[in-house]
């Protein structure tokens, strides 16, 4: 890989241990793709944020990186923590829980990192431009950003997003090179889509075909909204790789472009059965209800809000968001009938990411097919999977109805 | 033998071979150093100081981290060849400093063999009796 003498003197040291360690991850990673250099990033969202996640290792690394004198060069955010930062105590979180994830926190400021925990940055104040090149690690974040926005990111892990944010720069292969973003599967949609669920189950399946490769929709005549592209691009990266996709005639590279390659793969998807079945379980009395995977956006809130004036919720409802976007919903109101219905406003987190085993949850229904994924393996959950009236209507009946 | 530097570094020691990849959160005690995955060619066996050989890593990004707690505890590998990199494991040796190369023909190595790594030159040192 070609380094600019900058650069080689960094990764000699000449500017700190802190900025050394960064461009040796920079460059090993370049060296193993085979980058030809190292390219400026506009912004980085940093994953590896969850005290779950992380545990005693990560959190140490963290802080001896700070500690040499690690700071970050372009605007950064981080993904979800585990927990609401300001009102753990009233959700529930155990205290050892909640002190270690203060730390992680900490160490993030030292960095000059500000606490903005989401796993959807563009909708928070963390927005990337048509072919802006970046270092973000959020998969569901990676995937919006270079489908929905046009931008540029491979998916990174923790460390190597924060050398990215040292050093200001990221090593130039996978996505960031234009031959690398045309898709090598034609996806063929033949069956409605109504609702954001209709759209996860579509991703759960695309991406448990298409794995880490681009799949090109067809089919989806009507543009679906942010709502929906950040479910069905979330559903991807999680049953599968999916770090990029195109939808015909509604996504900006495949507006502009020929985005699908000569040869390719074709899928048809003639119903979404097969997605429902996969991500459900037989269970129907809830103990939880999470919307917000990821997290919900102003207009998301809103309808939830709406549903809920002058109702009662039986089970436990979180819905998670950033902390920008609650603060909003706390100023208009909407987070009063919220909680007048005895659900949550949690910012933050997610339920992925939270020790939700520990506050006594064994059974939930969730509108996100990477919620429904993850859940029982990473939670040791029973999980229901439907749209947002479903859950909602579970939440106010505690059972779940197919 | 020549390899290509991950992290630069010097290492002597006896040498463990798994002939399958190697993941290491949840795949190998961060306190001890055991390879605790069911299964494994390694299972129940400590990679603690010794040069790790083996074809390619696997498993979740927090396995970076994993690497760098074991270094914390002096549980890590004394150093670590692999036929071909992949993220999590280089990433884990850099942070860690663990001196760490790749495409190396692995299958010219036998756990109890001598090995030594000095940059980006790897020598048996003196093979398993």
């Amino acid at each position: 890989m070609h380094l600019s003498k900058e650069e080689k003197e960094i990764l000699e040291g000449a500017q700190g241990i802190a900025k050394q360690k960064a461009m040796e991850i920079l460059v090993a990673l370049g060296n193993i793709y085979e980058a030809e250099n190292l390219i400026p990033v506009t912004s980085v969202q940093v994953s590896g944020v969850s005290y779950k996640n992380l545990g005693d290792a990560g959190l140490e690394f963290l802080q001896d990186w700070a500690e040499s004198g690690g700071r970050i060069q372009v605007p950064t955010t981080l993904n979800p923590a585990g927990m609401d930062l300001d009102q753990w105590r009233e959700l529930g979180f155990p205290e050892n829980f909640a002190q270690k994830q203060l730390q992680v926190i900490s160490c993030f400021r030292n960095f000059t990192i500000p606490p903005l925990c989401s796993c959807t940055p563009y909708l928070a104040g963390n927005l990337p431009l048509f072919g802006q090149h970046l270092a973000w690690a959020e998969s569901s974040a990676v995937s919006f950003a270079n489908s929905v926005l046009g931008a540029r990111s491979n998916r990174e892990g923790g460390p190597s997003a924060l050398a990215s944010a040292i050093i200001g720069k990221t090593a130039n292969y996978g996505l960031h090179l234009e031959r690398n973003r045309k898709a090598q599967y034609l996806i063929n949609v033949k069956c409605p889509l109504l609702n954001e669920a209709d759209y996860g189950a579509l991703g759960y399946l695309t991406g448990k075909r298409v794995g880490a490769g681009i799949p090109y929709f067809r089919g989806i005549s009507v543009h679906p909204g942010l709502d929906y592209l950040k479910a069905l691009g979330a559903a991807m990266a999680a049953s599968g790789a999916v770090a990029l996709y195109h939808i015909e005639n509604v996504t900006p590279e495949a507006k502009m472009y020929n985005m699908l390659l000569d040869t390719h793969e074709t899928i048809e998807i003639h119903n979404l059965a097969e997605g429902y079945e996969s991500l459900n379980s037989s269970i129907t009395d809830i103990d939880m209800v999470s919307l917000g995977c990821p997290h919900a956006s102003w207009e998301e809130i809103c309808q939830i809000a709406s549903f809920l004036e002058g109702k009662k919720v039986k089970t436990r409802l979180w819905i998670t968001t950033a902390s920008t976007i609650a603060s909003l919903a706390r100023r208009c109101g909407l987070e009063k009938k919220i909680q007048d219905a005895g659900a949550f406003l949690v910012s933050d987190t997610c339920m992925i990411v939270a020790p939700i085993q520990d506050l006594g949850i064994r059974s939930l229904a969730t509108n996100s097919a990477k919620a429904a994924c993850y859940a029982p393996s990473h939670c040791g959950v029973h999980v229901r999977y439907g749209n947002l009236t479903q859950c909602l209507n579970a939440a106010i009946e505690g059972r779940f109805h197919s | 033998m020549k390899g290509r530097i991950i992290k630069a570094g010097i290492a002597k020691a006896e040498a463990l071979v798994s002939p399958e990849p190697v993941g290491f959160f949840g795949y190998v005690d961060p306190d001890t150093g055991i390879v605790i995955e069911k299964g494994h060619p390694l299972y129940g066996i400590s990679i603690a100081g010794k040069i790790l050989i083996f074809p390619t890593g696997k498993g979740s990004t927090v396995g970076s981290y994993t690497l760098y707690r074991l270094k914390k505890n002096n549980k890590a590998p004394a150093g670590i060849i692999v036929a071909k990199s992949e993220p999590i494991i280089a990433v884990g040796a850099i942070i860690s400093s663990i001196p760490m190369l790749d495409q190396i023909d692995i299958s010219q190595f036998k756990t109890g063999d001598i090995v030594q790594i000095c940059h980006d030159e790897v020598e048996i040192f003196c093979e398993r009796a």
